[in-house]
C-alpha cells in the first residue's frame, strides 16, 4: 500500500511544475547566491573604498599613501571620479568628510600636516602625530579594516622611517651614542635610503596580517551615525521591510488570478472597467497596503528601537510611496505573467528570496563581492534600502533622493506596463 | 410552459437583441457556426444544448467577453461593444463570480458602483436586488459563508443591479437544490414580467419549458431549430406520439426485435413513434407473436428531449 501512495504523489509532483521549482530549483538557486557571496569567488573578493587626504606631502604621508595604494584589497580615492573629463581637484579634509557622509565611500584617512615629523609611535605615552579616520557607522567592517591596513601600510612601506624612529628612540632612552656608533647608524641608514629609492627593498610583501598594535596613532571619528542609538535598525527596518513588501505585494496581485478562475474577472470587464482602470485600481489599492505595511514597521522600529521617525516624515513618505508603488507593481507583473496562484507562489518566492538576498535585505551589500554589489543595483531593494538609508542614517534632505525615487518609479512604470501588456489575455477570447 | 406573452413586431433598430451570422473559431475548433437570433421585448429566449455546443460562447460573445470573428450583435441597434449597448445588458454568468469575503450588500454595491451607479441611485438598485433574490435577511453575511442556492440568487443579483433591460443567464441554476431552482423561476418570472429580455442557457429541458417563450436548439454551435415548443414539437413530430414499451427477455433480441420495427431502445427501454393510437395495439400484437413478454407500456407527447434526439441522434445530456 506505501508504494501506490509514494507513486501517486511522485506523479502529482512531477505535473506540478511549481512545486517542482520550489522543491529543486529554489534551494539551488539560493546555495548558488549564498555560495557567491561569502564563499567560492575569491576572484571578486569586495574592495574596500578608502579616501586619503594627505595634508603633510612629506616623504614619510608619501611612503604611506603608496603602500595604502599598494593593498589590493583597498581602492584608494585621491579626487572624486572625473566627470566629463574635467579634473577634479584632490580631497580636502572637508570634501572627504562630506563624501563619508554622502555615502561616496565608507571611510577616509586624513595624514595631518605634522605627520612627517612624528611618523611612528612606539608606545601609548607617545606623542605622535594621529591620522584622522572618519567613517560611516553603518559599515562596522571597513574602518576595522583600513585600520589594520595602515598599519600594515606604515611597518612595510617606510623601513626608513621605522628605522630613524626606532634609532631616535634608542638615543633617547638607552643613552648618548657614540660618534663612531652614531656615524655607524647613519651609514646604514644611507644604505637604507638608497635601498628604498631604488626600488629594490620589497615594500609591498608583509607578513604583518592582524597586527593591531598601533605604530600609526589614529584617531577614529564617526561622522555619520555617531549619535544613532541603534546603527543597524533603521538598515533592517527598510531592508525587511522591502522584502515582506515584495512578498505581500505578489500575494495581493495574487487576487486577479482569483478573480480571473472565479469568473469575477470576466463580470467585471463587461461592466464600465475597462482592463487598464481594473489594473490602476490594484496598483493604488497594492501601493497603499505596501506604504501602510511600512509605516506600521517604522513606527514599530520608532516607538521599540528608537528610530527617529518623527525627525524624518518627509523622507520616509517620499522614499514610503516609491517603495511602495515599485513593489505593487512588481506584484501585478508577476500576477499577470501567472496562469495560477501555485505558479505565482513558486515563482514570486524565487525571485523576492533572490532580489532580497542580493539587494541587501537580508545582510549588506557591502559584505559582497563587487560583482554581486552591482548586481544587487538591479533589485528594488538596493534603491529603496539605499533610500531609507539616506534619510535616515545619513539625515540627508528630500532633494537627496532624486536619484532612487527616479529608478524606484521608473521601475513602477516599467512593470506596470508590461503587466498591462501581459494582462490582455484576460480581455478577450 | 409559461404562455407566450403578445410580442409585437420590431426592427432590429428596437429589438433587444438581435445577432446575425455570428461566426467565432477558436483555432481548429469552430465553436459557433453562422448563429442568428432575435430577442424581443418581455421575452425569454431559451438556448437548449448539450455541454460543449456553443451555448456559453454565444453568450460571451454578446457580452463581449468573445470577439467574433465575423457576424454582428446589437442591443437596441447599439454595437454590443458600444457604451449604449452595455448599459443596457446584463450578465449572469456560469461561475460564482462574486466576492466571498464581502457581504451580500458589500457585493452588491461594488457590482454597481461598476456600472457607474452612485448615491440614492445605488442604495436604492441595491435594496431592490436584495429584495429580488430574497436575501434582505442576508445582507450582512457573507457571500463565502451563504448556501449554494443564495451565491446562486446573489450571483444572478450583481448581473442585473444595474437594472439592465436584456439579461443574459447562463445556466443559472448549476448545483441548486430543486427548491433554490423553484425560488430562481420566480425571480426570473418576476424580471420579464417588467419586461425585461432574457436570455436563457440550459440543458435541462424542463426549464426552457418552464421559462422560455421561444427555444432555440443549438449542437455543435449551429441553430438546429428555433421556435415555441410546440412549433419545434410539431415540425419534428407533426402530430405522431411516441409509444415507451419495455419487455422481458434477452436484451440482444428485444433490439433487433424493435429496431426491425422502427424502434429504438433508450435507457433499456423499447420507443417507437406512431401516427394513431390504433397502431399500439399492432405493435403489442407483433411482440406476443415474436414471444416477447410486454412488462409495461404508454403513449407519450413527444417534448423537447424527443425534439433534440430526433434532432441530433443524441440525448440532451451526452
Amino acid at each position: 500500500m506505501i508504494l501506490p501512495i509514494v507513486r501517486t504523489a511522485l506523479v502529482s509532483l512531477r505535473r506540478d511544475r511549481a512545486a517542482l521549482a520550489l522543491a529543486f530549483m529554489l534551494p539551488v538557486g539560493f546555495f548558488t547566491i549564498f555560495a557567491v557571496i561569502f564563499g567560492g569567488m575569491h576572484d571578486t573578493t569586495p574592495k574596500i573604498t578608502v579616501i586619503l587626504v594627505d595634508e603633510d606631502q612629506s616623504a614619510a604621508s608619501h611612503q604611506l599613501a603608496q603602500g595604502l595604494e599598494r593593498e589590493a584589497s583597498l581602492t584608494v580615492l585621491l579626487r572624486p571620479a572625473s566627470k566629463e573629463k574635467s579634473a577634479q581637484p584632490d580631497y580636502t579634509a572637508a570634501t572627504a568628510e562630506a563624501a563619508v557622509k554622502a555615502g561616496d565611500s565608507p571611510v577616509a584617512l586624513i595624514i595631518p600636516k605634522s605627520f612627517g615629523q612624528h611618523p611612528i609611535a612606539f608606545g601609548p605615552s607617545e606623542n605622535a602625530t594621529q591620522i584622522e579616520l572618519l567613517n560611516d557607522a553603518s559599515d562596522m567592517i571597513a574602518p576595522q579594516v583600513v585600520s589594520g591596513l595602515l598599519q600594515k601600510a606604515a611597518m612595510t612601506s617606510m623601513p626608513v622611517t621605522m628605522a630613524e624612529q626606532g634609532m631616535k628612540y634608542t638615543d633617547r632612552y638607552i643613552g648618548g651614542l657614540t660618534p663612531a656608533q652614531r656615524k655607524t647608524m647613519e651609514s646604514n641608514l644611507d644604505d637604507l635610503r638608497k635601498l628604498q629609492s631604488s626600488g629594490s627593498l620589497n615594500t609591498a610583501s608583509s607578513s604583518a596580517g592582524g597586527f593591531s598594535g598601533g605604530i600609526v596613532s589614529v584617531h577614529a571619528r564617526a561622522v555619520v551615525g555617531e549619535d544613532k542609538k541603534s546603527p543597524a535598525v533603521s538598515y533592517y527596518a527598510a531592508a525587511v521591510g522591502v522584502m515582506f513588501l515584495l512578498f505581500t505585494a505578489s500575494g495581493s496581485a495574487g487576487a486577479l488570478l482569483d478573480e480571473a478562475e472565479s469568473g469575477t474577472l470576466d463580470r467585471v470587464l463587461s461592466s464600465r472597467v475597462t482592463m487598464t482602470s481594473l489594473l490602476a485600481g490594484k496598483l493604488t489599492y497594492n501601493t497603499l497596503l505596501a506604504f501602510t505595511q511600512l509605516t506600521v514597521m517604522f513606527v514599530w522600529a520608532s516607538a521599540v528601537f528608537h528610530v527617529d521617525l518623527a525627525g524624518h516624515i518627509p523622507g520616509f513618505i517620499v522614499m514610503g510611496i516609491s517603495t511602495a508603488v515599485a513593489v505593487a507593481a512588481f506584484g501585478m507583473l508577476l500576477a499577470s505573467m501567472c496562469h495560477t496562484r501555485a505558479q505565482l507562489g513558486a515563482i514570486s518566492t524565487l525571485l523576492i528570496l533572490a532580489m532580497s538576498s542580493i539587494g541587501g535585505s537580508m545582510f549588506p551589500r557591502y559584505l559582497m563581492p563587487e560583482n554581486m554589489q552591482k548586481a544587487g543595483m538591479f533589485t528594488i531593494n538596493a534603491w529603496a534600502i539605499e533610500g531609507f538609508t539616506k534619510v535616515f542614517w545619513r539625515d540627508l534632505p528630500v532633494t537627496a533622493l532624486w536619484q532612487q525615487v527616479s529608478v524606484l518609479i521608473g521601475v513602477a512604470i516599467v512593470l506596470f506596463l508590461v503587466a498591462r501588456r501581459i494582462a490582455r489575455r484576460w480581455e478577450f477570447a | 410552459m409559461a404562455s407566450a406573452p403578445a410580442v409585437p413586431v420590431s426592427s432590429s433598430a428596437t429589438l433587444p437583441l438581435s445577432i446575425d451570422g455570428l461566426v467565432k473559431r477558436f483555432g481548429a475548433l469552430t465553436a459557433v457556426d453562422g448563429v442568428s437570433l432575435d430577442v424581443r421585448q418581455s421575452e425569454c429566449l431559451g438556448l437548449l444544448g448539450p455541454n460543449g455546443a456553443g451555448k456559453s460562447t454565444v453568450i460571451r460573445a454578446i457580452v463581449g467577453r468573445v470577439i467574433p470573428d465575423s457576424g454582428s450583435i446589437t442591443l437596441f441597434g447599439a454595437r454590443a461593444d458600444s457604451t449604449a449597448a452595455r448599459e443596457s445588458l446584463g450578465w449572469v454568468p456560469q461561475e460564482l463570480a462574486i466576492y466571498p469575503r464581502l457581504t451580500c450588500r458589500e457585493n452588491l454595491t461594488a457590482f454597481g458602483r461598476y456600472h457607474g451607479l452612485a448615491g440614492k441611485q445605488l442604495a436604492e438598485s441595491v435594496a431592490w436586488c436584495l429584495d429580488w433574490a430574497a436575501l434582505q435577511d442576508r445582507a450582512k453575511d457573507l457571500a463565502g459563508k451563504l448556501s449554494g442556492g443564495m451565491k446562486r440568487r446573489l450571483n444572478m443579483a450583481a448581473g442585473i443591479i444595474h437594472r439592465p433591460r436584456v439579461v443574459l443567464m447562463d445556466e443559472p441554476t448549476v448545483g441548486v437544490d430543486p427548491q433554490s431552482r423553484n425560488r430562481i423561476f420566480e425571480m426570473i418570472e418576476a424580471l420579464r414580467a417588467q419586461g425585461t429580455a432574457i436570455v436563457y442557457t440550459t440543458h435541462y429541458m424542463e426549464e426552457a419549458e418552464r421559462l422560455c417563450d421561444r427555444i432555440a436548439i443549438i449542437d455543435h454551435g449551429r441553430i438546429i431549430a428555433l421556435g415555441t415548443k410546440e412549433e419545434l414539437v410539431h415540425n419534428a413530430f407533426a402530430s405522431r406520439s411516441q409509444v415507451l414499451a419495455r419487455f422481458a427477455g434477452s436484451e440482444d433480441r428485444i433490439a433487433a426485435w424493435v429496431e426491425s420495427h422502427g424502434g429504438r431502445i433508450v435507457d433499456s427501454t423499447a420507443e417507437f413513434t406512431i401516427e394513431r393510437s390504433i397502431e399500439i395495439g399492432t405493435l403489442l400484437e407483433s411482440a406476443a407473436k415474436d414471444g416477447f413478454e410486454l412488462e409495461d407500456v404508454s403513449l407519450r407527447r413527444p417534448n423537447l428531449e424527443s425534439v433534440f434526439l430526433h434532432l441530433t441522434g443524441r440525448e440532451l445530456r451526452e
